[in-house]
């Protein structure tokens, strides 16, 4: 038994705090948010880029670094805790997960180093309609390898080189890869919940399309991508949690009424007890799902999905709450509660929410009773 | 990260296992104390993990212990509790809590006379602190102790005293002085428990059970040498025995019986179709199935930290508030996929009553060993650094303490 991480990974962690702590403290997520014209912050992207961090999990041979998904995790934490306004999860999470998984030897040969330098930021584009992703809403269409049709809710679909899409071929549903810099592509920036991450409407008229992966297996490479991507969602919002309980604990122990510090009040006590106890359980979802990603199958999809069910859960409850132990300064523009309870929202939906879910945990579950 | 056995674990564990294997009993009555054959398979199999290093095993060899590591405790718990369930259950407050108590404070004569016997199943020890006016503010006990000569005369009663019926000896916390703050008049004492001026009465539990005693002195006469601790240092001593309450890890946080709820929802229709099949029944499972797991992964990294030699952080006092309320609002949910049949206990009721079981066992549950509102209280003050409530009687004298009623 060994359940924690190893010393090179807690070094790795204080590293990557350390790091953030330097490089993006909150005025450079704030000036994401407050300038429209400004869709991530390119400075620290590029910064990111010198740590070695985008090719994490890419294999030397492509230039990565050829850490394990336990790594990346790490790593993850730190990003979710400083809210890192940059296009991290689309391009690592997602799109270099989907080639390493998918990709032909020369795909990962042309993109994997690309990724891992900092030169090709990745969007995963799936969704066209409301509600949760099903092969029935998929209407993008390749014909004689040209993609037709429009993707939306394409997070960093503004700013990105290349996107993985979900369309059909005839009756199959693949995953392709669009370069997004070629022709037949229109981009139109959407408005967002948490401004700090950019998203897109992709439209697609006759746009050059490669085949990833086998076709028709679309859906399942799809599900697989967001296993993994799910875990490292994970531990960005365990550390997006994290920082929401100290925010309200430092505030709750300097913020007086009726002649006590208002942390002494049980009502507060209690609900940033109940914070500590959902962001723990996700801690512990979530390292079960690092521990997951090296051992694929209906391990890693029952962790994926209770690592995502709960961290959704944990972020949510520490954002609103800790917000709420602020008070009426928790809703000015002013105080970071805001930018939390942004991304808490925009990480519990990235990669779908807690419903579905919720819904693929016990679906996986009975599979596994009935085995 | 790694959750296989370290080669060492590995080694152990068969090892354990083997003894495990040809030891544990094969028909043994169930270990139920309440039951003289229960109570006499219990001990003998104490007896037999003693004399092979198995009863106390993290002990020193000269206190009859294993003389081994915290990780071979838990593997040999894991195994045990599937190879012997429940047989350890009459030992585990003797040895888990009140002999470690008397180990660290206790004198040289009371160590050498008990540390033996208890870890070898032959005495059973209980633990004397909860009283009526003070369940979750346990230093507020009234049961007092007045001393003439050598000698203590102890009058009060304490109350949720587990197995205090069986006890051989307790471990009492007694008030020696009302005129000073209710945590510097106290004092903690072994007893007797067969002393005539010892009078145990079971507490008839809402559910049916009784798993509690209250327990009353008269006139209870007590040799100054049964004191453990200096006069006064009561709850110090106390405090050694709640952190080692607060250090027995593992158990109690299992409580996932999602399967069991989804076995119920295969034979149950709603009015939108097969209740296995309903929409907001496979969210709760899911939430309760997240839950229970993030409980089992939080013990995992626990073990962890004891396997590598530290010490384990706060994570684990999260793990009966948590498993106590998914106890209660499965079962609670589960009832009420059973429609009116959820009314029912026992043999007609669906899986012959599992669900109502747990509805009557989770309120005791959300109260034994710290409330929730208490425990809450514990994780805001001592993991969050949070300020403690505020206390009107800290810095009063004992007798001048508001009581109420």
């Amino acid at each position: 038994m060994d359940f924690d991480f190893s010393d090179d990974q807690k070094s790795l962690k204080g590293e990557a705090l350390r790091f953030l702590e330097a490089k993006c403290p909150v005025s450079v997520v704030r000036g994401v948010l407050d300038d429209p014209a400004k869709r991530y912050d390119e400075g620290l992207w590029k910064a990111v880029g010198e740590q070695g961090w985008l090719g994490a999990t890419i294999p030397e041979e492509h230039g990565g670094l050829g850490l394990g998904g336990i790594d990346l995790c790490v790593i993850a934490e730190a990003l979710g805790r400083s809210l890192a306004p940059i296009p991290f999860a689309s391009t690592v999470y997602f799109v270099a997960e989907a080639l390493m998984l998918a990709g032909s030897d020369a795909q990962k040969a042309k993109w994997l180093p690309k990724i891992a330098a900092g030169e090709t930021i990745g969007c995963f584009a799936t969704v066209e309609r409301p509600g949760v992703l099903t092969e029935a809403q998929v209407q993008a269409s390749i014909q004689d390898g040209k993609l037709t049709g429009t993707k939306m809710v394409v997070t960093d679909g503004d700013i990105a080189d290349l996107a993985v899409v979900l369309a059909k071929d005839g009756g199959r549903t693949s995953l392709y890869l669009v370069e997004l810099g070629g022709g037949g592509v229109a981009r139109e920036t959407l408005e967002t919940l948490d401004p700090t991450r950019n998203v897109a409407k992709l439209t697609f008229i006759g746009a050059a399309a490669e085949l990833l992966g086998d076709a028709g297996e679309g859906m399942a490479l799809t599900e697989a991508v967001l296993d993994r991507a799910a875990v490292y969602l994970a531990f960005e919002q365990v550390g997006g949690a994290d920082r929401c309980l100290e925010m309200a604990k430092s505030y709750a122990l300097e913020r007086y009424a009726f002649g006590r510090v208002i942390g002494s009040y049980q009502a507060i006590k209690h609900k940033l007890a109940d914070c500590y106890i959902k962001t723990e359980l996700a801690r512990s979802n979530a390292y079960y799902g690092a521990w997951a990603l090296g051992e694929g199958g209906t391990d890693l999809k029952i962790a994926a999905a209770s690592a995502r069910v709960a961290a959704t859960e944990a972020f949510w409850f520490a954002a609103k709450e800790s917000l709420q132990t602020h008070g009426g300064m928790g809703y000015t523009w002013d105080v970071d509660c805001h930018l939390y309870y942004r991304r808490a929202q925009q990480l519990g939906l990235v990669a779908g929410g807690a419903k579905a879910w919720k819904e693929r945990l016990v679906s996986q579950l009975e599979r596994r009773n009935a085995a | 990260m790694d959750f296989n056995d370290t080669p060492e674990e590995a080694a152990y564990r068969a090892k354990v296992k083997a003894w495990l294997a040809e030891n544990a009993p094969k028909n043994r009555a169930n270990g139920d104390p309440e039951a003289a054959e229960g109570m006499a398979a219990s001990k003998a199999w104490q007896a037999k993990k003693a004399s092979a290093g198995y009863a106390a095993i993290t002990w020193p060899t000269e206190w009859g212990g294993g003389g081994g590591k915290t990780w071979q405790s838990m593997i040999f718990g894991q195994e045990e509790s599937k190879a012997a369930p429940g047989l350890s259950g009459p030992f585990a407050i003797g040895l888990g809590m009140c002999i470690p108590t008397v180990m660290t404070a206790g004198n040289d004569a009371d160590k050498a006379r008990f540390v033996g016997p208890a870890v070898k199943g032959e005495e059973i020890w209980c633990q004397l602190f909860s009283e009526p006016s003070g369940g979750s503010d346990a230093a507020a006990a009234r049961t007092l102790a007045v001393k003439t000569g050598d000698e203590w005369t102890i009058n009060g009663q304490k109350v949720w005293t587990s197995g205090a019926h069986y006890s051989d000896f307790g471990l009492l916390l007694a008030r020696t002085d009302r005129d000073v703050p209710k945590h510097k008049g106290l004092t903690m004492f072994w007893i007797d428990m067969h002393d005539p001026a010892v009078e145990v009465r079971p507490i008839h539990q809402m559910s049916g059970g009784s798993n509690f005693n209250e327990v009353y002195f008269t006139d209870l006469k007590v040799k100054d040498s049964q004191r453990v601790g200096a006069v006064g240092d009561g709850w110090k001593v106390a405090i050694v025995t709640l952190m080692n309450e607060r250090l027995s890890v593992g158990g109690g946080a299992s409580g996932s019986n999602t399967g069991q709820v989804m076995k119920l929802a295969q034979d149950i229709s709603t009015l939108a179709g097969p209740a296995a099949k309903d929409a907001g029944l496979r969210e709760k499972i899911a939430d309760w199935f997240v839950q229970a797991e993030g409980l089992k992964y939080t013990t995992y990294r626990t073990m962890t930290a004891l396997s590598r030699g530290q010490t384990p952080g706060p994570e684990n006092s999260i793990a009966k508030i948590v498993a106590a309320n998914v106890m209660q609002d499965m079962a609670s949910s589960a009832m009420e996929l059973e429609d009116q049949f959820g009314i029912l206990v026992g043999a007609n009721a669906p899986l012959a009553g599992a669900f109502q079981n747990a509805l009557m066992g989770a309120p005791g549950l959300r109260i034994a060993g710290g409330t929730d509102e208490i425990l809450r209280n514990i994780i805001a003050e001592r993991v969050l650094g949070l300020p403690q409530d505020i206390r009107l009687d800290k810095d009063v004298a004992f007798k001048d303490i508001p009581t109420g009623r």
